[in-house]
């Protein structure tokens, strides 16, 4: 038996992406850029993603640069739109918890001179509009908040974020990272005040490899990726045909029957977090509130048990969850996130996350509530003194 | 341009009548070597020299690092076969030969020719001169220097005449499986890996024991293991690897015994359990990483409370070495990196904040009493679960 709940690390891909891909790979390898019939065929998949994301989105096609995954488009947002605006200003504004895709950019910024003012967050993991509307200034170039936090759950009010910029000073840029929302809101960055914004193909049932960036009509950005002009120059490099043929498709499905899956993974989640009242010492971290709240996500701190070994007895019993975030490539860094929203120096060690899809059933939550209610007493045990 | 190896071996050249076994063992261990080394090598010894002659296109690179971690040779000697075909030849040979080794001629240099076929038309002595004569003629920057030539030219004329001049140096000690086998307890750290390195590199054959505490620890702490296991074989040779369950008996202990002498009493069922499958094996000692006063468990009263338990020898070939003199054998090896990673192993996991360091062997046998009712078949359980992988130095794709 197999429950996988780590689907903010990365879901499984879906059938009709996998055969669209298989496609791309088999038959119509041709490269997007070649001027024979191969290439048209290449490029027809690259069109038709286009399209189906853009659909999503109400954007227009032309809007969406690919890009190698999140990564890279975080980083395109950040050190294009200081690269290609900073005779405008050098200050940018982002969150304490942001992805370390935002982060690590921000931070090389500073080390070239730029100034950033780092919100800061709530106990539930939210940024304060006050603080925010104080921060922006006639030199900010660039406001990076994120949709949905990764390692949380946590909704930020991105649109009121931006409204908020755009009223205090029109010329700076509105960046979300939107990863872990895309596919579980209805977006329309359009008509949001959002000029950049953040996507991945394989927190959607997608490919891994393989993202967008949103980037409005006529906004301000520099190239980070040099060399043939793809994609108007904003990304240079043959573009991975079957990954975008596979975002669009993931996208595209993302977005059908939608109200019917965030039922399902709402129903999942307050069963989760209802089971949870009966496991001894789960404190649940983020808001409970649903409005605030991203559907598919639980940060839970148990107390007294390693997160690491709770993570491992419950992969024993066939059950994939995360410790704090996945994305720190194995190293057991201490969480910037679960600092952020001020938890105890106990529980930075103690936090695992839970992440649902539409495949996960209800049955699966509930194994895993029971398997939690025999091992977290037992674990606790036997713990470091 | 090399189309051979002449391989030197030191320590091993004055065993005797047993020569023939350290021989035999160095050039099993040189086929192991060059198993995973693109191109068709045969491996041959005559007249007390082992010769690695290339029968293809080989990778030289390639071919030399892993001549470089075959123990027992002292020299590797990139050697140019030629047919004898005149000395004239011969003189132009050497003479190109000079000039695509040494672009830089000044240099000086000596010939020294030997004649294993003694039907060569000249002598060793007139071969040196004339020779010599050549190169001088050749190349005007060299000088002759006979007592500390920068360039030793050696000629050997045999069936075909090697020509070689450079010695790469090799790693010493012995071929392995010419001194027995030992039991390595390897963990997951910068020591275990140095340690069986250097008993290896007495010519010892190794098996390994690493104890796993899942959920404790990780599948990525057993898989780095694995990886230090085969990093450490491209010495050793294949090493068969136990890895053992250890989760049951170290919550045992905790909750029996006084947590600051945990780490003790669980080392010594470590050794114990070692000993096991090392008499299993044949093994004739067991290996260990440790080094007097690095840690708690390793004072000099930690040692003898954890060695009491074991009937055989235990072998610490780091007992005297300081820290950074371990990391600096272990980035030479290239375990150092995989050592680093950041996964617990159990000896970490469960440590008291102040463990005893100098443990009463009275007191500690006292506290093991209270774990008599089930310790030993959880021993036994732990010793028949064991998983058994046999480490390759190459990993083939399955």
């Amino acid at each position: 038996m197999e429950i996988y709940f780590d689907n903010s690390a990365t879901t499984k891909c879906s059938q009709g992406v996998m055969e669209l891909m298989q496609k791309a790979f088999l038959a119509d390898y041709g490269n997007p850029s070649s001027l024979h019939q191969k290439g048209m065929e290449a490029e027809h998949y690259i069109r038709k993603a286009r399209g189906r994301i853009a659909k999503t989105l109400k954007v227009q096609e032309k809007e969406l640069i690919f890009t190698s995954g999140g990564t890279e488009a975080d980083n395109l947002a950040v050190l294009g739109a200081a690269m290609a605006n900073r005779r405008s200003g050098m200050h940018l504004i982002t969150t304490r918890i942001e992805h370390p895709a935002v982060a690590a950019p921000m931070h090389f910024l500073e080390e070239q001179g730029f100034e950033v003012t780092w919100l800061d967050v709530d106990r539930q993991g939210r940024i304060s509009l006050e603080q925010l509307k104080e921060s922006v200034r006639s030199d900010t170039i660039l406001v990076s908040v994120m949709y949905v936090n990764n390692e949380i759950g946590t909704l930020e009010p991105v649109e009121e974020a931006a409204r908020i910029v755009k009223e205090k000073h029109p010329g700076a840029l509105f960046h979300t990272d939107a990863v872990q929302a895309y596919g579980k809101y209805q977006i329309y960055p359009g008509r949001m005040g959002i000029d950049l914004m953040t996507v991945s193909g394989h927190k959607i049932h997608g490919p891994k490899g393989v993202g967008f960036l949103y980037k409005k009509e006529k906004t301000k950005l520099a190239p980070i990726v040099f060399g043939g002009g793809h994609q108007g120059g904003m990304r240079s490099g043959t573009e991975n045909v079957p990954g975008i043929a596979g975002l669009g498709q993931a996208a595209m499905e993302a977005y059908e029957d939608f109200s019917q899956k965030q039922e399902h993974l709402m129903m999942l989640r307050n069963h989760f977090l209802q089971g949870l009242e009966g496991v001894t010492w789960a404190h649940v971290n983020g808001s409970l509130n649903q409005e605030e709240a991203v559907c598919h996500i639980v940060s839970v701190s148990f107390d007294n048990v390693r997160s690491e070994v709770l993570l491992h007895a419950l992969e024993e019993r066939g059950i994939y969850v995360s410790a704090g975030s996945a994305c720190s490539s194995n190293k057991p860094a201490v969480s910037e996130t679960l600092k952020s929203i001020g938890l105890g120096q106990e529980h930075l060690k103690s936090t695992l996350r839970f992440s649902f899809s539409v495949y996960n059933t209800l049955e699966e939550v509930e194994i895993c509530i029971r398997a939690l209610k025999e091992l977290v007493p037992v674990l606790a045990r036997y713990t470091r003194h | 341009m090399f189309q051979a190896f002449l391989i030197k071996y030191g320590e091993i050249g004055v065993k005797g009548k047993n020569r023939h076994l350290f021989e035999d063992a160095l050039m099993q261990q040189i086929k192991y070597a060059l198993k995973p080394v693109e191109g068709e090598f045969k491996i041959s010894k005559e007249q007390g020299r082992v010769y690695v002659e290339a029968l293809s296109e080989f990778d030289y690179e390639e071919a030399v690092e892993s001549l470089k971690r075959v123990f027992g040779i002292v020299g590797i000697c990139p050697a140019v076969l030629l047919e004898d075909q005149g000395f004239d030849k011969l003189c132009q040979d050497v003479i190109s030969y000079l000039d695509a080794c040494y672009p830089d001629k000044h240099k000086t240099f000596k010939v020294h020719a030997r004649r294993a076929r003694k039907d060569y038309p000249m002598e060793s002595m007139e071969i040196n001169a004339r020779l010599g004569e050549k190169i001088l003629d050749a190349f005007p920057d060299m000088k002759v220097d006979v007592h500390e030539p920068e360039i030793l030219l050696n000629i050997e004329i045999r069936q075909k005449i090697n020509l070689y001049s450079q010695v790469i140096p090799g790693p010493g000690g012995m071929p392995v499986g010419t001194s027995g086998k030992g039991t390595l307890l390897l963990s997951g750290g910068i020591d275990s890996p140095v340690a069986g390195y250097m008993i290896a590199k007495r010519g010892v054959k190794i098996d390994a024991v690493y104890f796993h505490a899942p959920p404790y620890t990780s599948e990525r702490a057993k898989q780095k293991v694995v990886d230090l296991a085969r990093l450490v074989a491209r010495y050793s040779g294949p090493i068969c690897l136990k890895v053992v369950n250890f989760t049951d008996i170290q919550l045992y202990i905790y909750e029996k015994c006084p947590h600051e002498e945990l780490t003790i009493i669980m080392r010594r069922y470590m050794m114990k359990i070692a000993e096991h499958f090392a008499k299993e094996t044949k093994s004739m000692g067991l290996i260990t990483g440790e080094s007097i006063g690095q840690v708690a468990s390793q004072t000099m009263q930690s040692l003898a409370a954890t060695n009491e338990v074991c009937t055989m020898p235990v072998y610490r070939p780091l007992i005297g070495f300081d820290k950074q003199e371990i990391i600096d054998v272990s980035e030479r090896i290239g375990t150092y990196e995989t050592s680093i990673l950041p996964y617990e192993d159990c000896c970490t996991i469960f440590v008291a904040k102040h463990p005893v360091t100098k443990p009463n062997l009275n007191i500690i046998r006292r506290s093991e009493q209270k774990l008599s009712e089930k310790i030993q078949d959880m021993v036994k359980t732990a010793i028949e679960t064991a998983e058994t992988i046999v480490v390759e130095a190459s990993q083939e794709e399955v």
